[in-house]
């Protein structure tokens, strides 16, 4: 390890103590980490929007390929600093307006297709009188007492609430296995981290 | 004695010598086999035709296989495909199918990749020449096949996604119903939610204790379906907070979204009748990149002692850093996500949560609003339909019929 990685590598490996000492309690140490990270990653995403909207989408289009339909969505992103006065913010609402209309239409499909229909196809399996089978049944019981669940139009109680029940049951079952997963990979991570430290800390003394 | 001994020795060598003049006699004969290269037959009746359902940049190139597929020592490997924008212009290579594939993709919709001219890139309407050429394993290519044309159409309608459109067309239908039945004064029953009636409770809270409220939406983006529905329950927050007179901060990670989340407190402080104590700098901008936003939101929980804190909206890994922290700060917690990896941290770490679709739900039944609660009614009317399908699904794929299953099969990718 040259001395330049050292130092960059003590850096991280104070940096990374000062946000472990938060566990303790908020402190000074903390605080100067949490400002520099976050200080640092606003401006480096300011740049990087500047690459990657500005220039790629209006400098190059329009200047460069001579693309003038790129106009139209530049002045709605104009629009948008007209914020920053009071007689004109109101201007900002229909870029903002067709910004989340066009994403909403443009999800809509997609959703339809992962949501829906993926998911009806996943669910008309064939039960037949095997362990596969009956875990199938099992799974597709799961689920159609989970989608009682979400139905809002009807009070929860007597035979439709007992339906109900089996389907915040499956979904906690469900739950309860997605946390263990998660646990194990930002245990995962822990280890990763003290890992770079015990290697930095060896490094830094010569074994 | 020492005669016979040299016997071995002798047809050792007769048998080395023999060796080594056949080896030479093959080789001297090796090139009089590769001077004969046979190349193989090119591939047949080729086709070109414009890709369908896409926005005229692509053309599907067609063939059938060379009939010295499979045969001998001119079997084909493979098919190049080349074009031209002349018939007899110079044909570039664009790509290599295998055998057992007789259909190429040609085309792209990006004129200029990495600062430099995209040579796949197809005008909308210009007409584009193919010939095809068999490859063998010996990289003997065939001649080529004679130019064929096709010409890139965009398409305004994509035809498989047919179902998907009389499907939001009933759905649609059943909104409008809903909407009109609700304006025209029909009660709309929705059933309570535990996360919803906690909200008020959590605000008067804060209120008794003097201290602010923090409103987190996620680190998605500004039209992510789960962070309007957090606009909606921030409007409603923010409405509340005005009236009790009590902050609410909104740190957010995305410019957009801060415009939005501006606009909505405004609106909910106008509407509440006090625009005066609505402070912008309380909806700041802090950072785009997750980890960065997390230590700030939690430096902000720590220091401001933010006696309630809702989590509303799309949530990634770090929706338990944020719910974990405002625990130990002794905040009530109320979150809602639509993400299902995220819900088990929310479960475990904050007081009430809204899960999945109950986010939605929930910014209808705050509102009140028909505009809001229709949509509500026709989901669940349409999650009961889906209920019937899935049902009859089950049914015949279990009897052996797959029409249904078919029915619902549809690919847009």
């Amino acid at each position: 390890m040259g001395t330049a990685e050292l130092l960059w590598n003590g850096l991280a490996a104070l940096l990374t103590l000062f946000i472990f000492s938060f566990l303790y309690r908020d402190n000074v140490f903390y605080k100067f980490a949490e400002r520099l990270v976050a200080g640092v990653s606003a401006g480096y995403w300011t740049i990087l929007l500047y690459h990657t909207s500005f220039t790629d989408k209006v400098i190059v289009p329009i200047f460069e390929q001579q693309h003038y339909w790129y106009i139209i969505p530049s002045i709605l992103g104009i629009m948008m600093w007209t914020r920053f006065s009071r007689k004109w913010a109101w201007l900002s609402r229909i870029s903002l307006a067709f910004y989340i209309g066009i994403a909403t239409g443009v999800a809509l499909p997609i959703a339809m297709y992962a949501s829906i229909y993926r998911q009806l196809q996943a669910s008309m399996v064939s039960i037949s009188l095997d362990w596969a089978g009956i875990n199938s049944a099992l799974v597709t019981i799961g689920l159609l007492c989970s989608l009682a669940y979400f139905y809002f139009s009807k009070e929860h109680d007597g035979w439709f609430g007992g339906i109900s029940r089996v389907g915040i049951y499956t979904l906690m079952i469900g739950f309860g296995a997605g946390f263990g997963l998660t646990v194990m990979g930002r245990i995962s991570l822990l280890i990763d981290r003290v890992l770079f430290l015990k290697d930095y800390v060896l490094t830094l003394f010569g074994a | 004695m020492d005669r016979l001994k040299l016997i071995p020795l002798i047809v050792l060598s007769a048998l080395l010598v023999f060796i080594i003049n056949a080896d030479a006699g093959a080789q001297e004969e090796a090139p009089a086999d590769t001077a004969e290269i046979v190349k193989p037959a090119p591939p047949q009746n080729v086709r070109v035709v414009d890709n369908p359902n896409d926005n005229g940049h692509y053309l599907l190139i067609r063939w059938d296989p060379s009939p010295d597929e499979g045969k001998g020592d001119n079997d084909v490997m493979g098919y190049n495909i080349y074009r031209s924008d002349k018939p007899d212009g110079e044909y570039r290579q664009m790509g290599t199918m295998p055998v057992g594939f007789y259909e190429y993709e040609d085309g792209s919709e990006e004129e200029v990749l990495a600062g430099e001219k995209n040579l796949e890139y197809m005008e909308i309407g210009e007409t584009y020449y193919y010939k095809l050429t068999s490859v063998t394993p010996q990289d003997v290519e065939s001649e080529f096949t004679e130019p064929v044309s096709g010409v890139p159409t965009a398409d305004w309608f994509h035809a498989g996604k047919l179902s998907y459109f009389i499907a939001l067309f009933l759905y649609i239908s059943l909104v409008l119903y809903f909407i009109k039945a609700a304006k025209s004064g029909q009660k709309l029953y929705i059933r309570p939610l535990g996360g919803i009636e906690a909200i008020d409770n959590a605000i008067g809270r804060a209120t008794e204790m003097g201290r602010p409220i923090l409103f987190v939406l996620g680190t998605g983006t500004a039209s992510d379906i789960a962070t309007i529905a957090g606009y909606t329950i921030l409007g409603r927050v923010a409405r509340k907070t005005a009236e009790y007179q009590i902050p609410v901060l909104v740190p957010v990670n995305e410019p957009v979204m801060m415009s939005v989340a501006q606009e909505t407190v405004r609106n909910a402080y106008i509407e509440a009748g006090r625009p005066d104590l609505y402070d912008e700098k309380n909806i700041p901008y802090v950072t785009a990149m997750q980890f960065p936003y997390v230590a700030a939101v939690n430096g902000i929980m720590i220091r401001e002692k933010t006696a309630t804190n809702f989590y509303m909206g799309l949530f990634h890994a770090e929706a338990l850093l944020l719910a974990e922290t405002g625990a130990t700060t002794g905040a009530i917690q109320i979150s809602g996500t639509d993400q299902p990896s995220q819900l088990p941290f929310f479960i475990a770490a904050t007081d009430f949560t809204l899960i999945g679709e109950e986010l939605y739900a929930a910014s209808a039944y705050l509102s009140g609003q028909p505009l809001l609660l229709g949509p509500l009614k026709a989901q669940d009317y349409a999650k009961a339909l889906l209920i019937v399908i899935m049902v009859i699904g089950l049914i015949t794929m279990t009897i052996g019929w797959s029409f249904w299953y078919d029915l619902f099969s549809t690919n847009i990718t």
